[in-house]
């Protein structure tokens, strides 16, 4: 019981520090898009890249959290700086959508993988077994000499 | 039911490839919006794509239409492109010499950082109108390709003359400027 508390404070412990980590600059940069390339921050060379990574880790250093980076970024270029749609408001469809089609389409599979099975089965139900004629032969014979 | 399930799933998968067949022939067909530097360079008549940014140089916002009456020189420019700090000097001194004719030489800094931008103005001395595009609206709408590039647009709004797509003034495009800021001016000759 014992080992088990404590585990479940390490775990806990664990799982709180990697939650109030510091962003590191690379992370951001897969995050954020160059506004003249079109490729996130990461892959780009643009001479407005660069001034955008340097930005980042000036303001890192100056203590500024990920999400006000984002902000500040996205207020000087536009939501468009964002590699990820924001998970609120409008931008909300952008997640939920291909989640609903993806959800639609295991239901349309479903029922399709249903109704085929059920009209097999009715298909088994309904076609008469066909005894080997050897077989048949035998059990008719069986039956005259059980009657007899 | 089961015959109607199959039904429905075939009408549905039918109906999604003829959306998508729909989009395509539309984006293809009517998708074809062209920046104002397309049409000018076809030679169509076109009237300068309106604006409203706030300024750079002081508080406030610029629009196209309160610039209406006066002859333009557009300059679309960024701190972080190198051409730009080439022409930066031809353009002040461009505003310096016409201004008592009218013309304003107007500056559109596009996906920048303000401060840099302020920072630039400062070095080259610039004390012409700039407003800050950050998010790049006028782009899709002027046809802007790179940077810089530069309009003339004249007291009726028009787009006159060639759009200068690199630095203005050099070898190559001086004789283009030249007759871009006449044709602002009204000076047909």
């Amino acid at each position: 019981m014992t080992r088990a508390l404590a585990l479940c404070a390490l775990v806990a412990a664990l799982v709180a520090g990697t939650a109030t980590a510091a962003p590191s600059p690379a992370d951001l940069e897969s995050e954020l898009v160059c506004p003249v390339c079109g490729t996130t921050l990461d892959q780009s060379d643009a001479p407005i890249a660069l001034k955008m990574k340097r930005y980042i880790r000036q303001r890192l250093a100056a203590g500024a959290s990920e999400q006000q980076i984002k902000a500040e970024l996205v207020d000087q270029f536009g939501p468009g700086v964002l590699a990820e749609p924001p998970k609120s408001g409008f931008d909300l469809l952008a997640w939920l959508v291909p989640l609903g089609v993806l959800v639609a389409g295991a239901v349309g599979v479903g029922l399709v993988a249903w109704g085929w099975s059920r009209r097999r089965g009715e298909e088994a139900d309904d076609e008469p077994v066909a005894l080997d004629p050897e077989l048949e032969r035998r059990v008719d014979a069986e039956l005259q000499r059980f009657e007899s | 039911m089961t015959g109607k399930v199959q039904r429905v799933g075939q009408v549905i998968a039918i109906a999604g490839v003829a959306a998508l067949l729909g989009l395509l022939i539309w984006k293809v067909a009517f998708d074809n919006e062209q920046g104002a530097a397309d049409k000018l360079a076809k030679g169509e008549l076109v009237h300068a794509p309106p604006f409203s940014l706030d300024r750079l140089d002081r508080e406030g916002t610029l629009t196209l239409a309160a610039l209406r009456g006066k002859p333009l020189v557009v300059n679309f420019w960024a701190s972080w492109c190198g051409p730009c700090k080439d022409e930066a000097p031809v353009l002040q001194q461009t505003y310096e010499r016409y201004r008592k004719q009218g013309l304003v030489v107007v500056g559109v800094d596009v996906k920048d950082f303000r401060e840099d931008a302020r920072r630039f103005m400062r070095r080259y001395g610039i004390t012409y109108p700039v407003v800050y595009d950050g998010k790049g609206s006028t782009i899709g709408r002027w046809g802007i390709q790179g940077y810089p590039e530069t309009f003339f647009v004249d007291r009726t709004g028009k787009l006159v003359g060639e759009r200068i797509a690199g630095a203005v003034d050099i070898e190559r495009n001086r004789e283009t400027f030249e007759r871009g800021i006449a044709l602002a001016l009204g000076d047909q000759s």
